[in-house]
């Protein structure tokens, strides 16, 4: 049971103070443009703490260029990863990386990740480079993805992340805020993915347009890191501006530990500075009663394997409808579902079986620590004595660069977050999107299947 | 005044059929960019696209990813606005900064039709089209000023300007 419940207020922070209580959207562009507080509707100057761009960094710097400048303004704040198109596929690609190495060179950016350490977000993330509280802007739309940890992720055109290298500060516009609540535990085989395309489904792919989407309730509770992440990673196909899910231990223990690793490899080289950060030190927590425009409950016990039919993500159906559809490929990836969490499912259903004959299995990991992590556990011998495909860590072919783009008339079952037509790179050919346990079971057994039901 | 005629399209026009992922990485100048405009959504387009032509769109126009060529493509082809019901908001953006006409108007956007002249007055903030006119709401500030700048980089270089 879902419903729509305007008047809902949220159980939040203690508000303290006598002025109106506001969300966690308002609080994090407020820090950000150096207000006390700032409203719905209000255009401010937001100085983001982080600005990423990936692949499109080389035509970003020639819209820069036309600003006349040698630096930029802030080359620390910049963060900059080879993901789109990796090993670069054509000639083309490769002299797009490396002009985009030069300029790295040329700025003394030193948050740049080469080919093959994994996709922005997902590097992003293992990396602390975001912290709770934090705004960063993307040239990527997938930017909603680092309301996982607490921090306000939107996703921005070229030509503003060319404005920010130069100025520092861009605008926005702050967000109404929606709320959606999760009570309860997922039930076995059903996962944070669903539960993203069952909103999207309900609401449809603009029912969170403009909007920061807040996650709240026990059933967000229980979410392990991986999962927060594919849930407001997913949001960008809300049409959400953001994303926001409540900071606690878990994401506090996972960003802790690597600002500690940090701090220890800098006093290593002898470099003392600041004590090490803590992701509490910046965490921003909505107000209690602050204002949503919308409220939406779930319970997680009615949810269950959902999937998404071609050709928009918000075409959603229950997996037993669909289950059946014959396919040709399957694709575990992506900055949605490419994740440690991920590749074990996909491992645990196919172990001690063959891919289904004419049924391909693609696996990318989202990272290269992922990669590693997935071997030392034994995912990938897995997977490819299965007679899977591993890829190099990056977005593959989730947008019909390269790496295992269908052919024109086949039909891929694929862990992604958008199946549009033309998405992988012919129009003649059809997406269906669904949790990684999902489409594992799909390539076993040749045909939309649920991995419940595979003996 | 803007004044051409009208390309129409349904709800959730995505950034994969404005402008194709495949070449996002490659497609340099305005002209290569140009020719892949709405190749997988109407492939007779830019071919046949004249400069001040409009786009007509549904519900949540430019859906999907960031990549700017969405916006530019339209931009390089001469169209002179894009009307929707709704926009997704980086298109929104990246139509704006690039300076191109994104309007709001449910109303317009369902009363055109296909291939028929439509003209757009900003100033007086109507559209007018066979079945009548429309008005659509005021743009904000932050808007008018990148446009009338003629684009977010010129707003930019210009205050850069001012700064020093």
């Amino acid at each position: 049971m879902d419903h729509r419940d305007s008047s809902q207020k949220s159980a939040g922070q203690m508000n303290t103070s006598n002025v109106e209580p506001m969300t966690f959207a308002q609080k994090a562009l407020a820090r950000a443009s150096g207000c006390d507080r700032v409203d719905v509707g209000e255009v401010v100057d937001v100085r983001p703490d982080l600005v990423l761009s990936h692949d499109n960094t080389a035509a970003i710097r020639e819209i820069w260029l036309q600003f006349g400048q040698e630096r930029v303004a802030a080359p620390e704040k910049l963060a900059i990863t080879l993901d789109h198109a990796v090993p670069a596929p054509t000639t083309r690609h490769a002299q797009n990386h490396a002009e985009i190495r030069e300029f790295v060179r040329e700025q003394g950016i030193s948050s740049f990740f080469e080919v093959g350490r994994g996709i922005c977000h997902q590097v992003l993330s293992e990396e602390a480079l975001v912290l709770p509280g934090q705004v960063i802007l993307g040239a990527d739309s997938h930017t909603p993805h680092f309301g996982w940890l607490g921090a306000f992720g939107a996703g921005i055109g070229r030509s503003e992340v060319a404005a920010l290298w130069a100025t520092g500060e861009l605008w926005l516009r702050v967000p109404e805020s929606v709320l959606i609540i999760l009570e309860g535990e997922l039930p076995k085989g059903v996962t944070a993915k669903d539960f993203a395309l069952r909103i999207i489904g309900d609401w449809g792919a603009d029912g969170g347009l403009y909007a920061s989407i807040e996650f709240s309730g026990s059933g967000i509770e229980a979410l392990s890191v991986d999962s927060r992440m594919a849930l407001a990673n997913m949001m960008a196909e809300f049409g959400a501006k953001s994303s926001y899910i409540r900071p606690d231990g878990r994401t506090r223990d996972y960003l802790d530990a690597v600002l500690e690793r940090r701090a220890a490899r800098s006093e290593a080289a002898g470099r003392l500075g600041s004590p090490p950060l803590r992701a509490a030190s910046t965490q921003l927590f909505p107000d209690e009663g602050a204002a949503y425009s919308a409220t939406y409950r779930y319970d997680a016990d009615e949810l269950e394997p959902t999937v998404s039919c071609p050709h928009t993500v918000d075409n959603v159906a229950p997996l037993s409808a669909v289950a059946g559809t014959v396919v040709q490929q399957a694709f575990i990836g992506t900055c949605t579902n490419g994740r440690l969490e991920d590749i074990a499912e996909a491992a645990e259903v196919v172990r001690g079986r063959q891919l289904a004959a004419g049924t391909r299995l693609l696996v990318i990991p989202a990272s290269s620590l992922v990669l590693q992590e997935s071997m030392e556990r034994g995912y990938i011998q897995a997977l490819v004595a299965a007679g899977a495909v591993i890829g190099t860590p990056g977005c593959g072919p989730c947008m019909g660069n390269h790496m295992g783009v269908p052919a024109t008339g086949e039909v891929t079952i694929s862990s992604a977050n958008r199946n549009f037509r033309g998405r992988m790179g012919t129009t003649d050919a059809e997406i269906y999107l669904a949790n990684p346990a999902v489409v594992a079971a799909s390539a076993v057994a040749g045909r939309i299947a649920d991995p419940r039901d595979l003996v | 005044m803007i004044q051409g005629r009208a390309w129409k399209y349904g709800d959730n026009v995505n950034t994969d059929v404005l402008f194709p992922g495949k070449y996002t990485y490659t497609a340099k100048g305005r002209d290569e960019i140009a020719i892949h405009a709405l190749e997988d959504l109407d492939p007779a387009f830019a071919s046949n696209v004249r400069e001040g032509d409009v786009i007509v769109g549904g519900r949540n126009f430019g859906c999907g990813s960031s990549r700017e060529q969405a916006a530019t493509c339209l931009v390089y082809n001469g169209v002179g606005a894009v009307i929707a019901e709704s926009f997704a908001r980086i298109f929104y953006r990246n139509a704006i900064n690039n300076g191109l006409l994104a309007i709001v108007c449910p109303e317009a956007a369902q009363a055109i039709q296909g291939q028929e002249v439509v003209s757009v007055d900003l100033e007086r903030m109507e559209i007018e089209c066979e079945s009548g006119c429309f008005r659509f709401p005021a743009l904000s500030e932050t808007v008018q000023e990148i446009l009338e700048a003629g684009g977010l980089i010129e707003q930019v270089r210009r205050r850069l300007a001012s700064v020093k």
